[in-house]
C-alpha cells in the first residue's frame, strides 16, 4: 500500500496459485505482449537508423585485409553494450571466479569508489562516480559501462573512433611513434607535441598484428576516471591493450586487456571477443549526451528521494 | 481489469530484462509490481533517465503525484519509445518497480497507451540468427 493514495500492491509473486491457473496466465501473458515483442526484434529506430542484425542462415562474405573500418553494433543486440555490474568479462557480482587481483593500493582505492552498481553499490544520491555529473568517462569506461555504437575510420596514420556516448573520439596512432615511456609524466616524443599531461583518453598506439587483426596499446591516464560502473579503479599506471579481429565481412571481435601493475597484481580481461556487427553505411549513429541540467532534475525528482 | 493488470505485470517480470542503468538497483523494492492507472502531467525525455509524471487518484479522492523513470533515449527507441509518447493529460496505465522507502517512484516496465496500445521498458536482447525486418 502506498501511503495516501489508497493504492493496492499487485506482488507477482502473490500470485502462483496452482498449476492450471499459472499456465492460464502465462498464455495470456504472451498473448497480450506477441506484438510488442515482435516489434522489439525489429529494433524500431529512429528513421535512417535501422539495426542491422544477422538474417538466418546467412554467410557473410570474407574479412577485408587490414580493415576494421565501418559503423559497429553489438551482433547480439544493443542491450549486450551496458555493462550495468561492471566490465561484461569480469562482473562485479560477488562470484570469486570474478574477483580482481586487486593490490593492497588497489582495494584501497575501489572501497574508496562509491558505485551504483556491483557489490559495493550504494543508492545514487550517495555516489562518489564521476559519471552522473557528467564527468568525462574516458577510456576503456566508455566500452566497458555504456558502449554503443562505434564508427572506425582508417587513415594513413590513425585509427580513429568515434563513440556514441557523448560524441566522444579517439585516436590511435598508426604512424610508428612509440607510447609514452613514463605513463606517469606521459608525453609523445615527436616533434610538436604539446606538454605532458595525462589524460581522460590516454596516449593510443595501434599496429597489424595479421591481416585481420588490429592491437593497439594505450597508456597516460588520469587516474580520476573509473574502469566500469562498479567502481574498478585503476592508477596512472594503466596500460590498456584492445585487440580488434576481423572475422568475416560484417563481423568484428573486441577484447580488453587491463594491465595495471600498481593496482593490479596480474593483468586481466575486461571484454572477451565481444562481437559486434557491421551496420550500413548510412546510418547515422543516434546522439546520447550528458546533460547537467537534465541530471540535475533527475536528481531532484527522483535519485534523491529515492534515497531518503 | 485489475486482475488483468497483475497478469500483465507477472508478465513483464518473465518476459523483459532491464536493459541496465548507471543508478544503483538498491532503492528498488525488487520482484514488486504496481499497476497504477493515472494522468499523465509531463513526460521528460533526457537524460541519464527519461521520467514519466503522473497523477493517480485514490477512491477516496486523494491524488498522488508519481514519478516514473525509464532508460536514456537511445535506450528506449529501439523499444518504440519517443519524445512524443505521452502528452499531459493521457490518461494511462503504468506497471512499475517501485523504489523501497515508499515513496510514489518507481521504474516503468511498460505503460498501456490511450488507444490501447502498449510501450514496454525492455527485451531480451535479439538472439543471434533473427532476421532483419
Amino acid at each position: 500500500m502506498i501511503p495516501g493514495s489508497g493504492i493496492r500492491a499487485a506482488e507477482s509473486r502473490s500470485l502462483a496459485s496452482g498449476l492450471g491457473r499459472t499456465v492460464i496466465i502465462v498464455t495470456a501473458v504472451i498473448a497480450l505482449l506477441a506484438p510488442a515483442i515482435r516489434g522489439q526484434q525489429g529494433f524500431r529506430r529512429t528513421p535512417g537508423a535501422v539495426y542491422d542484425a544477422d538474417a538466418k542462415g546467412r554467410k557473410s562474405g570474407p574479412a577485408p585485409r587490414r580493415d576494421i573500418s565501418g559503423v559497429w553494433e553489438f551482433a547480439n543486440g544493443g542491450a549486450e553494450g551496458i555493462q550495468a555490474d561492471g566490465a561484461k568479462a569480469m562482473p562485479s557480482d560477488g562470484k570469486p571466479e570474478h574477483e580482481l587481483p586487486f593490490t593492497a593500493e588497489g582495494r584501497k582505492a575501489f572501497m574508496e569508489h562509491k558505485p551504483t552498481f556491483g557489490i559495493t553499490q550504494v543508492p545514487s544520491a550517495l555516489t562518489n562516480d564521476p559519471m552522473p555529473g557528467c564527468d568525462p568517462q574516458g577510456f576503456p569506461r566508455i566500452v566497458l559501462h555504456n558502449a554503443h555504437h562505434e564508427q572506425i575510420i582508417q587513415t594513413a596514420t590513425q585509427v580513429v573512433i568515434l563513440y556514441q556516448f557523448n560524441k566522444k573520439w579517439r585516436v590511435i596512432w598508426t604512424d610508428g611513434r612509440k607510447l609514452p615511456g613514463n605513463p606517469e609524466v606521459p608525453a609523445w616524443d615527436i616533434k610538436d607535441s604539446p606538454p605532458p599531461e595525462a589524460r581522460f583518453w590516454g596516449y593510443s598506439v595501434g599496429r597489424w598484428l595479421d591481416d585481420y587483426t588490429f592491437v593497439a596499446d594505450s597508456n597516460g591516464f588520469d587516474d580520476r576516471t573509473w574502469l566500469d560502473n562498479a567502481g574498478r579503479p585503476h592508477s596512472d599506471a594503466l596500460h590498456v591493450i584492445e585487440t580488434y579481429h576481423r572475422v568475416d565481412a560484417e563481423h568484428l571481435e573486441k577484447t580488453i586487456a587491463i594491465d595495471d601493475p600498481k593496482y593490479y597484481t596480474r593483468s586481466w580481461i575486461a571484454l572477451d571477443k565481444l562481437p559486434y556487427r557491421l551496420q550500413s553505411a548510412s546510418l547515422e549513429i543516434p546522439e546520447q549526451e550528458c546533460v547537467p541540467s537534465e541530471t540535475a532534475k533527475y536528481n531532484q525528482l527522483f535519485a534523491n528521494p529515492a534515497a531518503r | 481489469m485489475k486482475r488483468m493488470l497483475v497478469i500483465v505485470a507477472s508478465g513483464v517480470a518473465l518476459l523483459s530484462v532491464p536493459l541496465g542503468a548507471h543508478h544503483a538497483t538498491a532503492v528498488f523494492d525488487l520482484g514488486k509490481r504496481l499497476a497504477l492507472s493515472g494522468t499523465v502531467t509531463e513526460w521528460f525525455w533526457a537524460n541519464p533517465h527519461c521520467l514519466l509524471r503522473f497523477d493517480v487518484r485514490s477512491e477516496g479522492g486523494d491524488v498522488t503525484h508519481w514519478v516514473a523513470e525509464t532508460q536514456a533515449p537511445p535506450n528506449m527507441i529501439p523499444f518504440g519509445w519517443t519524445k512524443q509518447s505521452f502528452a499531459v493529460g493521457d490518461q494511462i496505465t503504468v506497471t512499475l518497480e517501485p523504489v523501497k522507502n515508499g515513496q510514489p517512484l518507481g521504474r516503468i516496465l511498460q505503460v498501456r497507451l490511450p488507444d490501447g496500445k502498449t510501450l514496454v521498458a525492455g527485451a531480451p536482447a535479439i538472439p543471434a540468427g533473427d532476421a532483419r525486418p
